[in-house]
């Protein structure tokens, strides 16, 4: 097997996907013959035509509306949003459409539609194209939300999102589009959604992570190796829902936990993971849960020096790991 | 043998005191609660206590000085003896003068615990109850030398051996105080040196072994399959009730604790048991209803008073030989009887009338641990009584008026009847004279 790039795992599903269900089609901006900003469908348009793989006006609100309406009525929609940041005009779309509309309709019209973004900082992309949004979506009922953190992760999650019969919002981490490499297997497979996995056994701390930002702890963790410090490592891989079973046993072996994440510290993602281990494994606990996030500021800044104070990187999440360790 | 005097904590934020003042010279007598030195804080001056008595032995800092809280400042011991060299950390303040000897010994020049190896997180705290381990016994290597759950672990493994509920260092049963230990004493094993049971009731009873594989179906003894008849067989005929009463056994504790001996002379083991049946007797005597068996023509009342004491053969079942005309015999006789049909049930050696005739049962759950139960009525009988273990428990004893706390050797007893013969008012009654009997043993 070649080592494949992230953004490699995406089009391989996407054009996977196509191949095999006509019902398919993908629709953003850019995403026709340019291939997407970032480049993640290129090929496509060439391959499926511009039945399937549709430009869309500059109106994010408008695209998540097509995708349901489609969705709605037998399609299975891949919509993009260009940047996390530009998914804010469809949040009405998305929250009270997409997300409810099972319920609203007593399960007679599920909405089987899948929304990619690209997420995150670290890009010198400044307040506009660096947003996390994971906590604003993960917190609502009825919307799958999934991470991958590597490029095998990538492919079969995406995969599952498509064949889900739910909406969901599927985030990219756009720095690890080309950072990330790994190998992904020929043919078919699929990572369920639902599902964490301890990407690394530990006896000392349990850090749990998504995304890039574990990508980051599989450094850090390699760093504090040396020293000694043994990292049991959780990709959270889908954020809702939450398998919170592994959350929990990884948690109950080690009883010290370290969550990362690099949106805002207020009421992020990580918040959620601090009261389910204090709620249900109280009696576990041997120090103070630790969260290790971006500042609780505006925006991810575009001064490069101000960003890298911004991000959580493999050096403080190892300073992190090890002072929970020494706890 | 003497008495550490250490600087007390004079407020929860103090951590220091200033010996303003002694009050006593090296070499003076010192009587208990005598006042030794005054000691200043920024919020109170006050006086230090001895308490012990003895000669001032050694004084190891001035007036003026400034020392932290638990810290050794003065010995009293006897003239002569050997006085600790110098001052340091003893430990926890308010800990018993006893414990101050040898906590001096060995920690003096230990640093005071900070207020991060004092603090016990909820893993630990949760493995130090399982495994009945002192958290301040345990090395802390976390921060600032607090106790890690790897820590707590590794201290468990050291001193386990393996075992399921290692007894932490320096907290020997022995050491217990008798209050402390849960019906452990020597005053308190009931029967089961009759019945053959396991020492301590507080330990729990061994897992039986297994005489078939998981996945094997276990032959069936006669023994098993007579059991499991008459059980069923009873719960399809009785309706059966359960009502229990607490007992004090103070004065039954008393009694045996001092005719153990004479009865050994006469060649008898005094157990409970006996006086459980003594008891039961009397009851039954006063409550003619429990000695009877229902039949459709009427109550049957028994005329005599059978009373069968069931022996456990461990996982083979059960047995109750009886004994007859339990109504005639006085306490050694009772006795001398429970011995011999538990040693003969023990020995297999019961002859078929020695199970048969009963006109009611007893059966000592408490051995195994059990605090009451509801056992199943052994056909045709009226009615069982459970005794469940004896446990010393605190209670509240009203004298004169007065309500006070005491510790007591308490028993749970439960009488399962049937409620075709006896209802709750009638049941309790033969339960309120049993309660009478025992409680007002006669010493």
């Amino acid at each position: 097997m070649t080592e494949k790039t992230l953004i490699e795992g995406i089009r391989e599903a996407l054009d996977e996907e196509m191949a095999r269900d006509a019902s398919i089609f993908i629709t953003g901006e850019d995403v026709g013959p340019r291939g997407g900003v970032f480049r993640a469908t290129i090929g496509l348009f060439a391959k499926y035509g511009p039945s399937r793989i549709i430009d869309s006006p500059l109106a994010e609100s408008s695209i998540v509306a097509i995708g349901i309406g489609a969705a709605m009525n037998g399609m299975r929609p891949v919509c993009e949003i260009q940047f996390a940041d530009f998914i804010h005009p469809a949040y009405n779309q998305i929250v009270n459409e997409a997300a409810r509309m099972y319920y609203r309709t007593g399960g007679a019209c599920p909405v089987p539609m899948v929304i990619r973004t690209p997420y995150g900082g670290g890009i010198g992309g400044g307040l506009y194209h660096s947003q996390s949004i994971e906590a604003t979506f993960a917190h609502v009922p009825g919307l799958k939300v999934a991470v991958p953190s590597n490029p095998y992760d990538a492919k079969g999650l995406l995969k599952s999102a498509i064949r889900d019969d739910n909406p969901v919002l599927f985030l990219e981490p756009k720095k690890g589009y080309r950072l990330i490499k790994g190998e992904i297997p020929e043919g078919d497979y699929t990572v369920p959604l639902g599902a964490a996995k301890v990407t690394r056994e530990g006896a000392d701390i349990t850090v749990y992570a998504y995304g890039i930002m574990h990508f980051y702890c599989q450094q850090a963790a390699d760093e504090v190796a040396k020293d000694g410090v043994g990292v049991e490592l959780v990709d959270l891989r889908t954020l809702n829902p939450l398998d919170t079973n592994t959350v929990l046993e990884s948690f109950k072996k080690t009883g010290k936990a370290l969550i990362v994440y690099e949106d805002n510290r207020f009421l992020g993602y990580g918040a959620e993971i601090a009261a389910l281990l204090a709620d249900e494994a109280f009696h576990y606990m041997d120090a103070p849960i630790r969260r290790l996030t971006g500042p609780d500021v505006p925006a991810v800044p575009y001064s490069h020096a101000l960003q890298d104070w911004f991000m959580p990187n493999p050096q403080k999440i190892a300073e992190a790991m090890r002072k929970l360790a020494a706890y | 043998m003497g008495t550490n005097v250490v600087m007390p904590q004079l407020g929860e934020s103090v951590v220091e005191g200033k010996i303003s003042k002694w009050l006593k010279r090296v070499g003076e007598p010192v009587k208990l609660y005598e006042p030794i030195l005054e000691v200043e804080t920024d919020k109170v001056t006050t006086e230090v206590t001895a308490a012990g008595e003895g000669t001032l032995l050694n004084l190891y800092f001035d007036e003026g000085e400034v020392v932290q809280a638990g810290t050794l400042i003065a010995f009293i011991g006897a003239p002569g003896e050997a006085a600790p060299s110098n001052g340091g950390v003893v430990e926890a303040q308010a800990a018993p003068a006893a414990r101050h000897e040898q906590a001096a010994a060995t920690a003096r020049a230990a640093p005071a615990p900070s207020p991060a190896a004092q603090r016990v997180s909820p893993v630990v705290a949760r493995i130090a109850a399982e495994y009945n381990v002192e958290v301040s016994h345990v090395r802390g290597t976390g921060e600032g030398g607090r106790v890690t759950k790897k820590d707590i672990l590794a201290y468990v493994e050291r001193n386990s051996a393996g075992s399921p509920l290692p007894v932490a260092e320096g907290t020997k049963v022995g050491e217990l105080a008798p209050w402390e230990q849960p019906g452990l004493g020597e005053l308190f094993r009931p029967t089961e040196e009759v019945f053959g049971g396991p020492a301590s009731t507080a330990v729990p009873a061994a897992a039986p072994t297994p005489t078939a594989l998981p996945g094997e179906t276990v032959t069936l003894s006669s023994m098993r399959k007579s059991i499991a008849e008459h059980m069923l067989r009873s719960k399809h005929t009785s309706p059966h009730v359960t009502t229990v009463f607490e007992v004090d056994l103070s004065r039954v504790v008393a009694h045996r604790g001092a005719n153990k001996a004479v009865f050994e002379r006469d060649g008898a083991n005094l157990t409970f048991t006996p006086y459980f049946v003594a008891a039961t007797v009397a009851a039954l005597k006063k409550h003619p209803m429990v000695n009877s068996s229902w039949s459709e023509a009427g109550v049957v009342l028994h005329r005599q008073v059978n009373v069968g004491v069931a022996v456990s053969l461990g996982d083979e079942g059960l047995i109750v030989p009886v004994i007859k005309n339990a109504d005639a015999m006085n306490l050694l006789g009772l006795a001398r009887a429970v011995n011999d049909l538990a040693d003969r049930a023990r020995r297999k050696a019961l002859k078929p009338d020695d199970v048969q005739g009963g006109t009611f049962t007893i059966t000592n759950h408490g051995t195994s641990g059990s605090l009451f139960a509801t056992p199943i009525i052994n056909q045709p009988q009226c009615g069982i009584l459970g005794v469940g273990m004896i446990q010393k428990r605190v209670v509240v004893v009203t004298q004169d008026g007065a309500d006070s706390i005491a510790i007591k050797p308490m028993v749970f007893v439960g009488l399962t009847f049937d409620h075709r013969i006896l209802d709750g008012n009638s049941a309790d009654g033969f339960m309120a004279t049993l309660k009478q009997a025992l409680e007002s043993w006669v010493v």
